[in-house]
Protein backbone atom coordinates (compact mmCIF):
# COMPACT_ATOMS: atom_id res chain seq x y z
CA UNK A 1 0.00 0.00 0.00
CA UNK A 2 1.31 3.06 -0.92
CA UNK A 3 1.82 6.25 1.80
CA UNK A 4 -0.57 8.66 1.70
CA UNK A 5 1.01 12.32 0.75
CA UNK A 6 -0.43 15.18 2.62
CA UNK A 7 -0.78 18.51 0.50
CA UNK A 8 -2.53 21.64 2.44
CA UNK A 9 -4.45 23.60 0.28
CA UNK A 10 -2.65 26.72 1.22
CA UNK A 11 0.27 25.59 -1.11
CA UNK A 12 -2.14 25.07 -3.90
CA UNK A 13 -3.83 28.38 -3.01
CA UNK A 14 -0.32 30.20 -3.23
CA UNK A 15 0.22 28.44 -6.42
CA UNK A 16 -3.07 29.35 -8.19
CA UNK A 17 -2.07 32.74 -7.24
CA UNK A 18 1.48 33.11 -8.81
CA UNK A 19 0.05 30.99 -11.94
CA UNK A 20 -2.67 34.28 -12.43
CA UNK A 21 0.11 36.66 -12.05
CA UNK A 22 1.81 35.26 -14.26
CA UNK A 23 -0.36 34.21 -16.76
CA UNK A 24 -1.81 37.91 -16.94
CA UNK A 25 1.74 39.01 -17.88
CA UNK A 26 4.05 36.88 -19.31
CA UNK A 27 3.20 35.18 -23.07
CA UNK A 28 4.45 31.23 -22.67
CA UNK A 29 7.88 31.02 -24.69
CA UNK A 30 6.84 28.53 -27.02
CA UNK A 31 3.46 30.74 -28.42
CA UNK A 32 6.08 33.98 -28.23
CA UNK A 33 8.96 31.80 -30.38
CA UNK A 34 5.75 31.05 -33.08
CA UNK A 35 4.95 34.22 -33.02
CA UNK A 36 8.75 35.74 -33.96
CA UNK A 37 8.66 32.60 -36.52
CA UNK A 38 5.29 34.01 -38.18
CA UNK A 39 6.71 37.33 -38.31
CA UNK A 40 9.61 36.15 -40.75
CA UNK A 41 7.41 34.19 -42.69
CA UNK A 42 4.50 36.92 -43.07
CA UNK A 43 3.71 37.58 -46.41
CA UNK A 44 0.75 41.02 -46.27
CA UNK A 45 2.61 44.03 -45.12
CA UNK A 46 -0.38 44.33 -42.84
CA UNK A 47 0.06 40.85 -41.22
CA UNK A 48 3.62 41.90 -40.81
CA UNK A 49 2.77 45.28 -39.17
CA UNK A 50 -0.21 43.54 -36.93
CA UNK A 51 2.58 40.82 -35.54
CA UNK A 52 4.62 43.49 -34.83
CA UNK A 53 2.66 45.29 -32.38
CA UNK A 54 1.67 41.47 -30.80
CA UNK A 55 5.44 41.23 -30.15
CA UNK A 56 5.38 44.50 -29.05
CA UNK A 57 2.73 43.95 -26.67
CA UNK A 58 4.51 40.90 -25.69
CA UNK A 59 7.84 43.25 -24.56
CA UNK A 60 5.14 46.33 -22.72
CA UNK A 61 3.42 43.45 -20.69
CA UNK A 62 6.86 41.65 -19.58
CA UNK A 63 7.48 44.85 -17.89
CA UNK A 64 4.62 43.83 -15.54
CA UNK A 65 2.57 46.98 -15.64
CA UNK A 66 -0.17 46.33 -18.62
CA UNK A 67 -1.59 42.94 -18.88
CA UNK A 68 -1.23 41.16 -21.98
CA UNK A 69 -4.42 41.76 -22.59
CA UNK A 70 -7.23 44.09 -20.87
CA UNK A 71 -9.48 40.62 -20.73
CA UNK A 72 -7.80 38.61 -18.18
CA UNK A 73 -10.62 36.41 -18.45
CA UNK A 74 -12.04 33.50 -16.55
CA UNK A 75 -9.38 31.36 -14.47
CA UNK A 76 -10.14 27.90 -15.78
CA UNK A 77 -7.73 25.13 -14.03
CA UNK A 78 -7.43 21.94 -14.65
CA UNK A 79 -6.36 19.66 -12.11
CA UNK A 80 -4.92 16.51 -12.35
CA UNK A 81 -4.45 15.11 -8.49
CA UNK A 82 -2.37 11.67 -7.54
CA UNK A 83 -4.65 9.41 -5.39
CA UNK A 84 -2.54 9.15 -2.97
CA UNK A 85 -2.86 13.18 -1.69
CA UNK A 86 -5.05 13.72 0.95
CA UNK A 87 -5.66 17.99 0.83
CA UNK A 88 -5.22 19.09 4.39
CA UNK A 89 -5.67 22.24 6.28
CA UNK A 90 -9.74 23.34 4.47
CA UNK A 91 -11.43 23.11 1.61
CA UNK A 92 -9.42 22.63 -2.37
CA UNK A 93 -12.16 24.25 -4.03
CA UNK A 94 -12.24 27.15 -1.54
CA UNK A 95 -7.99 27.52 -1.82
CA UNK A 96 -8.10 27.49 -5.53
CA UNK A 97 -10.96 30.53 -5.33
CA UNK A 98 -8.68 32.27 -3.04
CA UNK A 99 -5.70 31.98 -5.05
CA UNK A 100 -8.11 33.43 -7.76
CA UNK A 101 -9.57 36.36 -6.07
CA UNK A 102 -6.25 37.51 -4.29
CA UNK A 103 -4.15 37.58 -8.11
CA UNK A 104 -6.75 39.46 -9.70
CA UNK A 105 -7.27 41.66 -6.82
CA UNK A 106 -3.12 42.28 -6.32
CA UNK A 107 -2.14 42.46 -9.92
CA UNK A 108 -5.01 44.90 -11.42
CA UNK A 109 -6.16 42.58 -13.32
CA UNK A 110 -9.78 42.76 -14.76
CA UNK A 111 -12.56 41.06 -12.97
CA UNK A 112 -14.72 39.86 -15.67
CA UNK A 113 -17.28 36.95 -13.85
CA UNK A 114 -21.01 38.59 -13.73
CA UNK A 115 -24.74 37.28 -13.39
CA UNK A 116 -25.53 35.56 -16.46
CA UNK A 117 -28.89 37.64 -16.61
CA UNK A 118 -28.57 41.40 -14.86
CA UNK A 119 -25.04 40.85 -16.24
CA UNK A 120 -23.95 42.49 -12.83
CA UNK A 121 -19.93 42.42 -12.26
CA UNK A 122 -19.38 40.29 -9.43
CA UNK A 123 -16.51 42.31 -8.67
CA UNK A 124 -14.03 39.10 -7.40
CA UNK A 125 -13.53 36.87 -11.26
CA UNK A 126 -15.15 34.54 -9.01
CA UNK A 127 -15.54 31.20 -8.87
CA UNK A 128 -12.72 29.31 -10.83
CA UNK A 129 -13.94 26.99 -13.08
CA UNK A 130 -12.11 23.50 -11.75
CA UNK A 131 -12.01 20.73 -13.85
CA UNK A 132 -10.45 17.74 -11.31
CA UNK A 133 -9.15 14.38 -12.09
CA UNK A 134 -7.57 11.58 -10.68
CA UNK A 135 -4.10 10.31 -11.62
CA UNK A 136 -1.97 8.08 -9.99
CA UNK A 137 0.29 8.91 -7.80
CA UNK A 138 0.79 11.36 -4.82
CA UNK A 139 1.26 14.33 -7.26
CA UNK A 140 -0.75 17.19 -8.06
CA UNK A 141 -0.48 18.79 -11.80
CA UNK A 142 -2.36 22.23 -12.15
CA UNK A 143 -3.31 23.50 -15.35
CA UNK A 144 -4.17 27.16 -15.02
CA UNK A 145 -6.02 29.39 -17.80
CA UNK A 146 -7.17 32.66 -18.05
CA UNK A 147 -9.59 32.38 -20.71
CA UNK A 148 -10.98 35.60 -22.50
CA UNK A 149 -14.10 35.81 -23.47
CA UNK A 150 -13.76 37.22 -27.05
CA UNK A 151 -12.04 34.10 -28.35
CA UNK A 152 -14.32 31.86 -26.15
CA UNK A 153 -17.70 33.00 -27.60
CA UNK A 154 -16.34 31.77 -30.98
CA UNK A 155 -15.86 28.29 -29.60
CA UNK A 156 -18.89 25.37 -30.71
CA UNK A 157 -20.18 22.20 -29.46
CA UNK A 158 -21.51 20.11 -32.26
CA UNK A 159 -22.66 16.60 -32.28
CA UNK A 160 -21.86 15.52 -36.04
CA UNK A 161 -23.47 12.31 -37.78
CA UNK A 162 -20.74 9.44 -37.54
CA UNK A 163 -21.08 9.40 -41.36
CA UNK A 164 -19.48 12.64 -40.94
CA UNK A 165 -16.23 11.35 -40.77
CA UNK A 166 -12.53 12.73 -40.61
CA UNK A 167 -13.83 14.63 -43.60
CA UNK A 168 -16.70 16.34 -41.70
CA UNK A 169 -14.66 16.84 -39.10
CA UNK A 170 -12.33 18.81 -41.15
CA UNK A 171 -15.19 21.10 -42.86
CA UNK A 172 -16.59 21.26 -39.55
CA UNK A 173 -13.43 23.36 -37.62
CA UNK A 174 -12.34 25.01 -41.02
CA UNK A 175 -15.69 26.53 -42.35
CA UNK A 176 -16.02 27.32 -38.46
CA UNK A 177 -13.16 29.34 -37.77
CA UNK A 178 -13.00 30.83 -41.26
CA UNK A 179 -16.90 32.00 -40.29
CA UNK A 180 -15.34 33.20 -36.75
CA UNK A 181 -12.96 35.53 -38.98
CA UNK A 182 -10.94 38.39 -37.08
CA UNK A 183 -13.61 38.09 -33.87
CA UNK A 184 -11.06 35.66 -31.79
CA UNK A 185 -8.01 37.47 -31.92
CA UNK A 186 -6.19 35.93 -34.79
CA UNK A 187 -3.76 34.44 -35.30
CA UNK A 188 -5.56 31.55 -33.38
CA UNK A 189 -4.80 28.48 -31.16
CA UNK A 190 -7.52 25.93 -32.09
CA UNK A 191 -8.62 23.06 -29.19
CA UNK A 192 -10.33 20.02 -31.01
CA UNK A 193 -12.13 17.50 -29.16
CA UNK A 194 -13.57 14.37 -31.01
CA UNK A 195 -15.18 11.84 -29.11
CA UNK A 196 -16.24 11.20 -25.69
CA UNK A 197 -19.82 12.37 -25.10
CA UNK A 198 -21.78 16.46 -25.38
CA UNK A 199 -19.28 17.80 -22.75
CA UNK A 200 -16.59 15.59 -22.45
CA UNK A 201 -15.49 16.74 -26.28
CA UNK A 202 -15.00 20.21 -24.80
CA UNK A 203 -13.07 19.38 -21.69
CA UNK A 204 -10.92 17.96 -24.37
CA UNK A 205 -11.10 20.96 -26.55
CA UNK A 206 -9.96 23.40 -24.39
CA UNK A 207 -7.28 20.91 -22.64
CA UNK A 208 -5.83 20.41 -25.93
CA UNK A 209 -5.50 24.57 -26.12
CA UNK A 210 -3.17 24.30 -23.33
CA UNK A 211 -0.74 21.91 -25.54
CA UNK A 212 2.85 22.74 -26.19
CA UNK A 213 2.69 24.85 -29.47
CA UNK A 214 4.03 22.75 -32.47
CA UNK A 215 3.64 19.21 -30.45
CA UNK A 216 2.31 17.20 -32.73
CA UNK A 217 -1.17 14.42 -31.39
CA UNK A 218 1.42 11.33 -31.31
CA UNK A 219 -1.62 9.40 -33.50
CA UNK A 220 -0.45 9.88 -36.89
CA UNK A 221 -3.91 10.04 -38.00
CA UNK A 222 -4.50 12.65 -35.62
CA UNK A 223 -1.23 14.59 -36.64
CA UNK A 224 -2.38 14.66 -40.55
CA UNK A 225 -5.34 16.25 -39.43
CA UNK A 226 -3.92 19.15 -37.60
CA UNK A 227 -1.92 19.87 -39.88
CA UNK A 228 -4.04 19.78 -42.95
CA UNK A 229 -6.56 21.97 -41.03
CA UNK A 230 -3.74 24.64 -40.48
CA UNK A 231 -2.86 25.02 -43.83
CA UNK A 232 -6.09 25.56 -44.76
CA UNK A 233 -6.62 28.00 -42.44
CA UNK A 234 -3.86 29.76 -43.12
CA UNK A 235 -4.85 29.70 -46.79
CA UNK A 236 -8.01 31.82 -45.60
CA UNK A 237 -6.30 34.78 -46.18
CA UNK A 238 -7.57 36.21 -42.83
CA UNK A 239 -4.15 36.43 -41.02
CA UNK A 240 -3.06 38.61 -37.93
CA UNK A 241 -5.92 40.51 -36.55
CA UNK A 242 -8.04 40.01 -39.85
CA UNK A 243 -6.44 42.34 -41.59
CA UNK A 244 -4.98 39.44 -44.11
CA UNK A 245 -2.26 37.75 -44.48
CA UNK A 246 -0.61 33.95 -44.27
CA UNK A 247 -0.54 33.25 -40.08
CA UNK A 248 -4.62 32.99 -39.20
CA UNK A 249 -3.45 30.24 -36.35
CA UNK A 250 -0.24 29.48 -35.01
CA UNK A 251 -1.47 25.42 -34.02
CA UNK A 252 -4.35 23.06 -34.33
CA UNK A 253 -4.33 20.79 -31.62
CA UNK A 254 -6.66 17.85 -31.33
CA UNK A 255 -7.70 15.35 -28.72
CA UNK A 256 -9.28 11.84 -28.79
CA UNK A 257 -11.15 9.91 -27.27
CA UNK A 258 -13.68 7.12 -28.33
CA UNK A 259 -17.46 7.67 -28.60
CA UNK A 260 -20.61 5.99 -28.76
CA UNK A 261 -21.40 4.02 -32.19
CA UNK A 262 -24.26 6.54 -32.40
CA UNK A 263 -22.53 9.81 -31.99
CA UNK A 264 -19.51 11.95 -33.42
CA UNK A 265 -19.09 14.51 -31.21
CA UNK A 266 -17.10 17.40 -31.95
CA UNK A 267 -15.92 20.61 -29.88
CA UNK A 268 -14.04 23.75 -31.24
CA UNK A 269 -12.42 25.73 -28.29
CA UNK A 270 -10.72 29.09 -29.68
CA UNK A 271 -7.49 30.37 -27.79
CA UNK A 272 -6.45 33.94 -29.04
CA UNK A 273 -2.54 34.83 -29.66
CA UNK A 274 -2.64 35.75 -25.69
CA UNK A 275 -3.41 32.22 -24.70
CA UNK A 276 -2.38 32.33 -21.18
CA UNK A 277 -2.16 29.02 -19.65
CA UNK A 278 0.83 28.14 -16.45
CA UNK A 279 1.05 24.65 -15.33
CA UNK A 280 2.92 23.62 -12.19
CA UNK A 281 3.91 20.27 -10.85
CA UNK A 282 3.27 20.01 -6.42
CA UNK B 1 -3.27 52.41 -48.24
CA UNK B 2 -3.20 55.89 -47.15
CA UNK B 3 -2.31 57.25 -43.45
CA UNK B 4 -4.38 59.84 -41.40
CA UNK B 5 -3.85 62.10 -38.65
CA UNK B 6 -7.22 62.91 -37.25
CA UNK B 7 -8.24 64.58 -34.19
CA UNK B 8 -12.00 64.07 -32.61
CA UNK B 9 -14.90 65.55 -33.03
CA UNK B 10 -14.88 63.91 -36.77
CA UNK B 11 -16.20 65.90 -39.74
CA UNK B 12 -18.03 64.97 -42.50
CA UNK B 13 -14.89 65.55 -44.41
CA UNK B 14 -12.92 63.56 -42.31
CA UNK B 15 -14.99 60.91 -43.20
CA UNK B 16 -15.46 61.04 -46.87
CA UNK B 17 -11.61 61.35 -47.49
CA UNK B 18 -11.28 57.61 -45.61
CA UNK B 19 -11.19 54.24 -47.41
CA UNK B 20 -10.92 50.75 -45.67
CA UNK B 21 -7.54 49.75 -45.13
CA UNK B 22 -6.29 53.10 -44.21
CA UNK B 23 -4.38 53.71 -41.34
CA UNK B 24 -5.68 56.32 -38.89
CA UNK B 25 -3.61 58.11 -35.72
CA UNK B 26 -6.33 59.17 -34.02
CA UNK B 27 -5.97 61.98 -31.16
CA UNK B 28 -8.28 63.51 -28.78
CA UNK B 29 -11.04 62.80 -26.85
CA UNK B 30 -12.71 58.73 -27.44
CA UNK B 31 -15.36 57.97 -25.12
CA UNK B 32 -15.81 53.87 -23.90
CA UNK B 33 -18.26 52.13 -23.81
CA UNK B 34 -19.33 48.12 -24.33
CA UNK B 35 -22.02 45.79 -24.00
CA UNK B 36 -23.95 47.11 -20.23
CA UNK B 37 -23.32 50.57 -21.11
CA UNK B 38 -24.47 50.33 -24.62
CA UNK B 39 -27.99 48.73 -23.15
CA UNK B 40 -28.00 51.56 -20.60
CA UNK B 41 -27.81 53.96 -23.03
CA UNK B 42 -30.12 52.55 -25.44
CA UNK B 43 -32.99 52.64 -22.50
CA UNK B 44 -32.04 56.21 -21.53
CA UNK B 45 -32.55 57.12 -25.33
CA UNK B 46 -35.93 55.24 -25.27
CA UNK B 47 -37.18 56.85 -22.14
CA UNK B 48 -36.23 60.46 -23.62
CA UNK B 49 -33.40 60.96 -20.77
CA UNK B 50 -29.56 62.37 -21.39
CA UNK B 51 -26.51 60.23 -22.43
CA UNK B 52 -23.54 60.58 -20.25
CA UNK B 53 -21.93 62.51 -23.17
CA UNK B 54 -23.30 64.10 -26.56
CA UNK B 55 -21.65 61.44 -29.33
CA UNK B 56 -22.17 64.12 -32.16
CA UNK B 57 -19.45 64.01 -34.11
CA UNK B 58 -17.38 61.51 -31.54
CA UNK B 59 -16.29 57.64 -31.52
CA UNK B 60 -16.44 55.45 -28.85
CA UNK B 61 -14.14 52.94 -28.20
CA UNK B 62 -15.34 49.04 -27.31
CA UNK B 63 -13.28 48.21 -24.60
CA UNK B 64 -13.43 47.24 -20.61
CA UNK B 65 -10.29 48.36 -19.69
CA UNK B 66 -8.30 46.39 -16.98
CA UNK B 67 -7.42 48.15 -13.35
CA UNK B 68 -5.44 50.81 -13.26
CA UNK B 69 -2.29 50.89 -11.38
CA UNK B 70 -1.74 53.48 -9.08
CA UNK B 71 0.34 56.45 -11.08
CA UNK B 72 -1.11 55.00 -14.25
CA UNK B 73 -4.43 56.26 -16.00
CA UNK B 74 -5.54 53.23 -16.92
CA UNK B 75 -4.83 49.32 -17.24
CA UNK B 76 -4.73 47.28 -20.72
CA UNK B 77 -7.30 48.38 -23.05
CA UNK B 78 -7.45 46.55 -26.16
CA UNK B 79 -11.14 46.26 -28.17
CA UNK B 80 -13.22 44.12 -27.24
CA UNK B 81 -15.35 42.27 -30.08
CA UNK B 82 -17.97 44.47 -31.66
CA UNK B 83 -21.16 42.39 -33.14
CA UNK B 84 -22.17 42.69 -29.52
CA UNK B 85 -22.91 46.20 -30.26
CA UNK B 86 -24.39 45.56 -33.91
CA UNK B 87 -28.21 46.48 -32.63
CA UNK B 88 -26.76 49.47 -30.64
CA UNK B 89 -24.64 51.04 -33.01
CA UNK B 90 -27.03 51.92 -35.83
CA UNK B 91 -28.99 54.13 -33.27
CA UNK B 92 -26.37 56.12 -31.72
CA UNK B 93 -25.30 56.50 -35.35
CA UNK B 94 -28.55 57.82 -36.77
CA UNK B 95 -30.24 59.54 -33.91
CA UNK B 96 -27.34 60.91 -32.35
CA UNK B 97 -24.80 61.86 -35.11
CA UNK B 98 -21.82 59.67 -33.58
CA UNK B 99 -19.09 59.52 -35.87
CA UNK B 100 -16.64 56.49 -35.39
CA UNK B 101 -16.51 53.29 -33.59
CA UNK B 102 -13.66 51.05 -32.43
CA UNK B 103 -13.23 47.77 -32.08
CA UNK B 104 -12.56 44.17 -33.41
CA UNK B 105 -13.89 41.92 -35.64
CA UNK B 106 -17.03 42.06 -38.13
CA UNK B 107 -19.92 43.91 -37.85
CA UNK B 108 -23.62 43.46 -39.09
CA UNK B 109 -24.91 44.81 -42.43
CA UNK B 110 -27.47 47.39 -40.71
CA UNK B 111 -24.22 48.85 -39.36
CA UNK B 112 -22.64 49.47 -42.90
CA UNK B 113 -25.99 50.97 -43.75
CA UNK B 114 -25.61 53.25 -41.22
CA UNK B 115 -21.95 54.26 -42.09
CA UNK B 116 -23.37 54.92 -45.67
CA UNK B 117 -26.02 57.33 -45.14
CA UNK B 118 -24.87 58.81 -42.04
CA UNK B 119 -21.36 58.99 -42.97
CA UNK B 120 -19.84 57.20 -40.09
CA UNK B 121 -16.59 54.81 -39.89
CA UNK B 122 -15.83 51.06 -38.16
CA UNK B 123 -12.03 51.27 -37.14
CA UNK B 124 -10.16 48.08 -36.21
CA UNK B 125 -7.87 48.06 -33.49
CA UNK B 126 -6.07 45.05 -33.12
CA UNK B 127 -7.43 42.49 -30.29
CA UNK B 128 -5.12 41.53 -27.70
CA UNK B 129 -2.45 44.03 -28.36
CA UNK B 130 -3.85 45.57 -25.23
CA UNK B 131 -0.86 46.47 -22.70
CA UNK B 132 0.74 48.57 -26.02
CA UNK B 133 -2.79 50.30 -26.21
CA UNK B 134 -2.85 51.26 -22.74
CA UNK B 135 0.34 52.49 -22.60
CA UNK B 136 -0.45 55.37 -25.02
CA UNK B 137 -3.46 56.15 -23.34
CA UNK B 138 -2.80 60.06 -21.98
CA UNK B 139 -5.89 60.41 -20.18
CA UNK B 140 -8.78 58.46 -18.72
CA UNK B 141 -12.01 59.39 -16.16
CA UNK B 142 -15.37 57.52 -15.50
CA UNK B 143 -17.85 59.68 -16.53
CA UNK B 144 -20.79 57.09 -16.08
CA UNK B 145 -22.22 53.70 -14.98
CA UNK B 146 -19.30 53.26 -12.59
CA UNK B 147 -21.39 50.74 -10.74
CA UNK B 148 -20.27 49.04 -14.25
CA UNK B 149 -16.64 48.62 -13.59
CA UNK B 150 -14.64 47.55 -16.79
CA UNK B 151 -18.13 48.22 -18.53
CA UNK B 152 -18.32 52.05 -17.19
CA UNK B 153 -17.91 54.95 -19.65
CA UNK B 154 -14.80 56.48 -19.58
CA UNK B 155 -13.36 59.57 -21.32
CA UNK B 156 -10.17 58.76 -22.81
CA UNK B 157 -7.57 61.10 -24.46
CA UNK B 158 -5.53 59.45 -26.72
CA UNK B 159 -2.71 60.27 -29.02
CA UNK B 160 -1.75 58.74 -31.92
CA UNK B 161 -3.83 55.72 -31.17
CA UNK B 162 -3.37 53.29 -34.63
CA UNK B 163 -6.59 52.04 -35.71
CA UNK B 164 -7.31 50.98 -39.46
CA UNK B 165 -10.25 51.84 -41.60
CA UNK B 166 -12.48 48.89 -41.52
CA UNK B 167 -16.07 49.67 -42.78
CA UNK B 168 -15.70 52.55 -44.92
CA UNK B 169 -18.71 55.42 -45.71
CA UNK B 170 -18.55 53.44 -49.18
CA UNK B 171 -19.73 50.55 -48.25
CA UNK B 172 -16.25 48.58 -48.40
CA UNK B 173 -15.60 46.02 -45.27
CA UNK B 174 -11.53 45.69 -45.35
CA UNK B 175 -11.73 41.92 -43.78
CA UNK B 176 -13.38 41.19 -47.11
CA UNK B 177 -10.68 42.63 -49.20
CA UNK B 178 -8.13 41.84 -47.03
CA UNK B 179 -8.96 37.97 -47.05
CA UNK B 180 -10.10 37.82 -50.93
CA UNK B 181 -6.48 39.79 -50.86
CA UNK B 182 -4.38 37.07 -49.13
CA UNK B 183 -6.73 33.79 -49.58
CA UNK B 184 -3.88 30.59 -51.16
CA UNK B 185 -1.32 32.83 -50.47
CA UNK B 186 0.93 30.26 -48.33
Amino acid sequence: MSNIREINVSSIEEAIYNLAIEAAYKLPQDIHQKEKESLEKEKSPVGKAVLETILKNVEVSAQGVFPLCQDTGLAVIFMEIGQDVHFVGGGLTDAINKGVERAYKDAYLRKSSCDPLTRKNLGNNLPAIVHTFIAPGDKVKIFFDAKGGGSESMSKVQMLKPADGRDGIIKTVVDWVIEAGPNPCPPTIIGVGIGGDFERCAILAKKATMRHLGEKNPDPRLAEMEEEILTKLNNSGIGPAGLGGITTSLGIHIEMEPCHIATLPLAINTACHVNRHKEILI
Amino acid sequence: MAEYKLKTPLTNEDILKLKAGDKVYLSGVVYTGRDAAHMRMIDALNKGEDLPFDPKGQVIYYVGPSPARPGYPIGSAGPTTSYRMNSFAPVLITQKGLKGMIGKGKMSQEVKDACIKYKAVYFASIGGAAAVVGSAIKKAEVIAYDDLGPEAVRKLEVEDMPIFVCYDAYGNDLYELAKKEWANKL
